[in-house]
């Protein structure tokens, strides 16, 4: 099982990046004119996540040195711990579920704080990674229909986020720890 | 909710901080993630840009439309009540194959018109019907095969190991998804969210609205 994740991860780029620009290629796209436009959309997102980045590392980076972090980690790594997340981690799994600039800069401060191959860094990569914002793609989908009775669908969305989240820390401790 | 969440966290530290007496070490962590931060998007900018630009390469080569054509068959599977020729049908398609190739921002519109597409199956108006739950529980739960933005933020902070993660988020991705949509397939049946039963809860409660725009053939009457 970690030998086949290990490839995947390896490979999964390069064969992307071989794969996509050969065959666009011999569709007739012009590549490297509409790579260049698409590319500028990346700008522009890498531009709106600052604020976000900004304003919440400051944040828990405060909460941090103050010490309170550590007490929020004393009192739950009891629990987490039981399926092998370490405390630090569920501050942000929490957050996914709200703000997905507000996860990605609790994660950011996880990868600079502990490093991007810790334990902590990995679990935290992998589940930041492996959901979406549940409150936010409910509120964008079915607002825009006038949807307001969304039934089973929050429940369905922070159950699959909990998954995520355990299946990260299951499987980034079977894959390396 | 957000709004709690940064206040809490910025009180409870200046709070905590006095307390230990470590507010001297609270406000350097201000001035100093505040730096950290800005360093973090400038050193992701470059793997968003190049990303980005691949995905429109992929969207431009029409790899969206013929993954949608692979999914179909399951597609069915997942959304037995929108009829096989149905305009949702293929907007879903659509949709699910840019959330698959990643192609994040460019999904959106997909998205908001697959869900308008099952609207016109939607026999009120503001009730969310079996499939719009199922779209919107595969969506919540993401099932892209290229966490850029993940790989941005880990290489903004180290290179080495940045795409490491990508077999494992695959997996854990399947795994919430899969949760997801059983989650939904089984409480679509149960009797506090089943679908006739929430309608019936409403129509007694007096807060249920027709859809003008339903095109199937058993509309409610009121």
């Amino acid at each position: 099982m970690t030998e086949v994740l290990n490839i995947i991860s390896k490979y999964a780029i390069p064969l992307i990046l071989l794969v996509i620009p050969v065959y666009a290629l011999a569709k007739g796209v012009k590549v490297y004119s509409v790579f260049t436009e698409g590319a500028k959309e990346g700008l522009k997102v890498s531009a709106m996540i600052v604020p976000y980045l900004v304003c919440m590392l400051c944040a828990i980076g405060m909460f941090r040195a103050s010490g309170a972090m550590d007490w929020l980690t004393n009192i739950i790594n009891p629990i987490t711990s039981l399926i092998g997340l370490p405390g630090e981690i569920l501050p942000m799994g929490i957050m996914r579920s709200f703000s997905g600039g507000g996860a990605e800069g609790m994660m950011s401060d996880l990868l600079t704080m502990y490093g991007t191959q810790s334990q902590i860094g990995r679990i935290a990569s992998v589940a930041l990674g492996s959901t979406e914002t549940t409150f936010y793609v409910i509120a964008v989908y079915f607002g825009a229909v006038g949807i307001t009775n969304v039934r089973h669908s929050v429940i369905a969305g922070l159950l699959g986020d909990l998954a995520s989240l355990i299946a990260s820390a299951v499987i980034v401790n079977a894959m390396w720890f | 909710m957000m709004n709690f969440i940064w206040v809490g966290l910025v009180a409870i530290a200046v709070i905590a901080g006095t307390v230990t007496g470590n507010i001297a070490a609270v406000q350097e962590a201000l001035f100093s993630f505040a730096g950290t931060a800005v360093e973090i998007v400038i050193g992701l900018v470059g793997v968003m840009v190049f990303f980005t630009g691949l995905m429109s390469v992929m969207e431009k080569a029409g790899l969206c439309e013929k993954l949608g054509k692979a999914i179909s068959p399951v597609m069915r599977l997942l959304f037995p009540d929108v009829p096989k020729d149905h305009p949702a049908m293929s907007s879903m398609a659509l949709y699910f194959a840019a959330n698959i190739l990643g192609i994040g921002n460019a999904a959106t519109p997909f998205g908001l018109k697959a869900m308008a597409d099952l609207q016109t199956l939607n026999k009120t108006k503001h009730i969310a019907t079996d499939a719009q739950c199922m779209i919107l529980a595969i969506s919540t739960t993401s099932i892209t095969l290229i966490p850029v933005t993940v790989l941005a933020l880990r290489s903004a902070v180290q290179v080495e190991g940045a795409a490491e993660v990508v077999g494992p988020v695959i997996l854990a991705t399947t795994i919430s998804t899969v949760v997801g949509v059983g989650v939904t397939l089984l409480l679509n049946k149960s009797k506090k969210y089943k679908l006739e039963n929430v309608i019936e809860r409403e129509r007694a409660a007096g807060t249920l609205t027709i859809n003008e725009d339903y095109i199937g053939n058993d509309p409610i009457k009121l």
